[in-house]
């Protein structure tokens, strides 16, 4: 370690969907490294400490060295000619980048999905369907005398979750921290977690939707038969002391995790869930929050659905975006053959994605842009090197209650941002795809939008 | 980009300037408007139509956490609608809740070249400012909410009127907003806190402090800054039978000192609470007539698809009761909350046609049509689309009795719109839609066609069909580019930011530092938004600046 160091206060973690922005960072400006991160949980020290500046080039394709213009010429032209491209990835970037990827996708008429699609992809489908009652983590923090986490296992995936934000942290009106609250944990496991629990549930696994359905009916004072617990393995009577207590608490919330929504029924647990915790405001206060797990996965919901209405799994075909998860969502594209070329953001799907996804990988140009080597960026044709955002690069990051942070970077890095790589991949693509766009749109079309409006 | 620009021939409507459809030509060099141009300029031939300013909506919303959850929560409504993209502009999605792109093109499209979002929680401003980088054409701003701000609330329960101004400025500089909101101020406490209930009066007090002592130190604060646009208010029981007392003890609050008062319509209702409304707008827009301080927005309620989207969550969570549809719910720590409830308006319903009755009455009645501007509250009394219907329901009396032949007689008898027979002027209409929101705003440079006057103008063919006309400009110029021309896009522009940035004193950091240790979940020092965030921007000056 060298003498030359600086420290950063109030810096920002990108690692979970906590976006912790409580950092002390002390950088060895020398060895370019994050040296201590203070305040961080174990995560994020490893977080921190594992981005080092690797020795790669700045742009590779089929495995030799080029200069950052031909990459870039490369990826255009690869998207271009292609007739189903895809973009996937985004959860680990940006929003500034996430803007360019979308815009890209736009203009190439392909698909573009985030990392939601494989993991709170059903929440957002139910949110579509029956709304939400949610709140920020602060709200939590201050009010809550009731917190749930059902399936999911903060101790190991947001650590601070339960110091910072929802369990021991003292708020506005909980003075006492955790003494004033009741922590339910719902979870056939024993976690690393169940400890933190006042109570907990273990149900048999894949019977959350009817653990929730029943609790739906004795929150509203219906009966239910006690053979509930043969098919929950939960005793009735446990059921009725949850329902009385989330009908009796000043401000209760509901974490979630992906027990929920990548286990059986998927998008019907969580809307059973949303249902659930809408039905509870009838008496008191009641929010659930999803506990999302990469650091801007929420932002890249956020950025596609206002660029484009949807928040993952859009396609721009047709020349405007349409949306249809199990279609335009990048597992389902690549394992039916679909895709022809794809590009990779900050993500490594190659490493996580069924078989029959990888192998289309495998046949494809695939374009990645990463901070390390991957298993995505071995199989790929064009690859990039870029900093690390957050580390490296200033920009913003969305936390899981949908909350932007400023990003603090620490020490500079000599590969390009994503942005800059994107911004640029965007402007070829855009004049490469020109002529798909019809120059005399008529800005009067609107007139029958208008009728059609009003009569719809 | 065009840089010089003669407009020849063209009908001129532009109140501030008493220009009442003179033909005369207007210049146009570096994005303003000049006395004359080079005979080298690019001339556009406006024979046979009217020229006005460009449109400026005063309440509408379109950036920032709640709209683009309402975006996210109706898939199926922009399944309907696609937006394509062509060669200078980005496609997206439209709908009730259109994504940014289609937002800022249809507004264009429109004629307007202005609009500001209008409810935006301080902790949320980061995401509106990246929204509303992404809303092109149209220059845009947002008020920031304030009056269910717990820190605020405790100064002025402790009567720290001094520093309470001071944390305001922090807020509207930190926030990097253009004027504070107040949305069913003293609300939010017994929503989040009191299981879910409500604040009835405008002078019960919850937790030692009643809405109008909330309502009266933003009107004190504002006036002393001298902000160019006042505290712009969503009053306590809106929605609800007999609120309009409450709307008049509001107003009364303010003395003579300025208030704006948002979606004046939902706030017009007599009757007992829990029954059926009556209309109260005479006895309102009576009021107003003899105010001159007070100027307000319609919130025009058009049948059809809405969405109402408020910080007024026990408001939404009251709707969501009628139809039981979705219903999204979102606190924000220390300052705010939300609700949004998809709503259909129908001409059969009783209370949906009085509701529309009201708001054509309140036009209509006005004596003075600079304090009455017309908006339809965005999406929640129907889409901004609807703004050329509504022009043609004021300008064409044989058009609007059809249409009052078409909804529910009983509301309607119950109003006296059936008697009104008044038709607004093209020069009222240039005061409703572009001179009187640009004044109310402060925007010196907006809402007219003098020299200095930024060069947003909109160039319509003159029709009989209002609608029609007022549909589709075939020309619109945002800062002197010609964004449309014969009806199609010609160029994308990105429009600036507005925003304010009052003095303060820095000390009030030091006040307001502590309470955000204890009580948010964000760090105090990454809170304020930083310039990386502004695009084009300009401030628009007050008092102190």
């Amino acid at each position: 370690m060298s003498e030359n160091t600086r420290t950063i206060k109030n810096a920002v973690c990108t690692f979970c969907g906590c976006v912790c922005d409580d950092m002390e960072l002390t950088v060895d400006l020398d060895e370019h490294r994050i040296t201590k991160a203070k305040n961080a949980c174990i995560l994020g020290r490893s977080w921190f400490s594992e981005h080092v500046i690797e020795d790669r080039p700045i742009a590779a394709i089929g495995g030799k060295e080029v200069s950052f213009e031909e990459a870039v010429e490369e990826s255009a032209q690869i998207l271009t000619k292609a007739k189903f491209p895809i973009i996937y990835g985004l959860s680990e970037a940006s929003v500034e980048a996430q803007r360019e990827a979308v815009a890209i996708a736009d203009y190439m008429r392909g698909s573009i999905d985030s990392t939601s699609s494989v993991c709170h992809g059903p929440t957002g489908m139910a949110f579509q369907g029956v709304g939400e009652s949610t709140t920020t983590l602060g709200e939590v923090k201050n009010r809550a005398d009731l917190v749930i986490f059902w399936g999911c296992n903060p101790a190991e995936a947001h650590p601070r979750l339960f110091t910072r934000y929802a369990v021991t942290t003292k708020g506005m009106f909980i003075p006492r921290g955790k003494k004033d609250r009741t922590v339910v944990l719902v979870d056939p496991r024993k976690t690393a977690s169940a400890p933190v629990a006042n109570i907990h549930i273990r149900p048999k696994p894949a019977t959350d939707f009817e653990m929730i359905w029943a609790l739906r009916a004795l929150i509203k004072g219906k009966k239910v038969n006690a053979s509930i617990e043969k098919v929950t393995g939960v005793p009735l009577e446990t059921l009725q002391d949850l329902a009385e207590r989330m009908k009796n608490c000043n401000f209760g919330v509901v974490f979630f995790g992906m027990g929920l929504t990548m286990g059986r029924g998927r998008y019907f647990n969580t809307g059973a869930l949303f249902s659930m915790v809408t039905d509870l405001n009838e008496y008191t206060h009641f929010v659930v929050k999803p506990a999302r797990g990469h650091g801007n996965v929420t932002g890249a919901d956020q950025v596609l659905t206002w660029q484009t209405g949807y928040p993952f799994g859009v396609n721009f075909n047709l020349g405007y975006p349409r949306f249809n998860p199990g279609e335009f969502t990048a597992v389902d594209n690549l394992a039916r053959d679909g895709a022809d070329a794809a590009m990779f953001i900050a993500s490594d799907p190659a490493s996580n994605f069924p078989k029959a996804a990888v192998e289309q990988m495998k046949r494809i140009p695939v374009i990645s842009l990463d901070t390390r080597r991957s298993v995505t960026s071995e199989l790929a044709y064009v690859v990039f090197s870029t900093s690390a955002w957050g580390l490296n690069e200033h920009g913003t990051a969305y936390r899981m209650d949908d909350i932007p942070i400023t990003l603090r970077p620490a020490f500079e890095s000599p590969y390009p941002s994503d942005v800059v790589i994107l911004s640029a991949i965007k402007n070829r693509v855009f004049e490469l795809n020109i002529d798909k766009r019809s120059i005399g749109m008529s800005a009067r079309s609107d007139i029958g939008k208008a009728t059609l409006h009003a009569s719809m | 980009m065009v840089s010089a620009t003669r407009i020849v021939n063209g009908k001129v409507y532009d109140p501030i300037n008493n220009i009442d459809g003179v033909i005369r030509d207007i210049c146009i060099e570096d994005g303003r408007i000049v006395e004359s141009v080079p005979d080298s300029a690019t001339r556009i031939e406006a024979q046979g139509m009217v020229i006005m300013p460009g449109g400026v909506d005063i309440h509408c919303h379109i950036a920032g956490p709640k709209v683009n959850a309402g975006r996210k929560l109706m898939p199926e409504d922009h399944r309907k609608d696609p937006y394509p993209g062509t060669a200078v502009t980005r496609s997206g999605s439209g709908g009730i809740v259109p994504s940014t792109f289609t937002t800022g093109y249809r507004y264009a499209t429109m004629g307007y070249t202005t609009a500001m979002e209008a409810a935006v929680p301080p902790l949320s401003a980061r995401h509106t400012l990246e929204e509303l980088h992404d809303t092109p054409v149209i220059d845009k701003g947002f008020y920031v909410l304030l009056a269910n701000n717990i820190f605020l609330q405790n100064l002025i329960k402790e009567g720290r009127q001094e520093e309470f101004q001071q944390a305001v400025a922090w807020w509207m500089n930190a926030t990097r907003a253009y004027t504070p909101k107040l949305v069913n101020p003293g609300g939010d406490e017994p929503w989040k806190g009191k299981r879910n209930t409500n604040v009835h009066d405008i002078d019960e007090k919850v937790d030692g402090i009643s809405p109008r002592q909330i309502i009266e130190a933003f009107v004190i604060a504002a006036d002393k800054m001298n902000l160019p646009h006042p505290a712009h208010i969503h009053c306590n029981n809106l929605g609800h039978s007999g609120n309009y007392r409450t709307t008049l003890e509001t107003m009364r609050t303010a003395g003579d000192k300025r208030l704006h008062i948002a979606h004046i319509q939902f706030n017009c209702y007599g009757g007992e609470v829990g029954k059926q409304p009556a209309s109260k707008a005479a006895e309102i827009i009576e009021y107003i007539n003899q105010h001159p301080n007070i100027t307000c927005d319609v919130g025009q309620v058009m049948f059809g698809n809405a969405l109402s989207m408020t910080a007024d969550a026990p408001l939404a969570y009251m709707l969501r009761g009628i139809n039981k549809n979705k219903w999204v719910n979102a606190d924000t720590e220390c300052e705010s909350g939300c609700g949004i409830v998809p709503f259909t308006y129908q001409g059969h319903v009783y209370t949906h046609t009085l509701q529309w009755a009201i708001g054509l009455e309140l036009f209509l009645l006005t004596e003075n049509p600079w304090q009455v501007i017309l908006s339809t509250d965005h999406p929640n009394g129907g889409s901004f689309m609807n703004y050329p219907k509504l022009i043609r329901l004021l300008m064409d009396r044989g058009f609007r009795r059809q249409e009052i032949a078409r909804v529910n007689q009983k509301a309607i008898a119950k109003t006296m719109i059936s008697d009104l027979d008044r038709e607004y002027s093209l020069y009222e209409i240039a005061i409703i839609t572009r001179a009187g929101p640009a004044r109310a705003l402060g925007l010196k440079n907006k809402g007219h066609l003098g020299p200095g006057a930024d060069a947003d103008i909109t160039i319509h063919d003159e029709m009989e069909d209002k609608e029609m006309m007022f549909n589709a400009p075939r020309y619109v110029l945002k800062s002197g580019v010609h964004i449309i021309a014969d009806h199609e896009f010609r160029e994308d522009h990105t429009g600036r930011l507005l925003h304010i940035t009052p003095e303060y004193d820095q000390k009030i950091e030091e006040v307001i530092q502590p309470f955000f240790e204890s009580y948010y979940s964000v760090q105090f020092e990454n809170y304020p938004i930083d310039k990386s965030y502004m695009h084009d921007n300009e401030v628009i000056s007050t008092g102190s600046t």
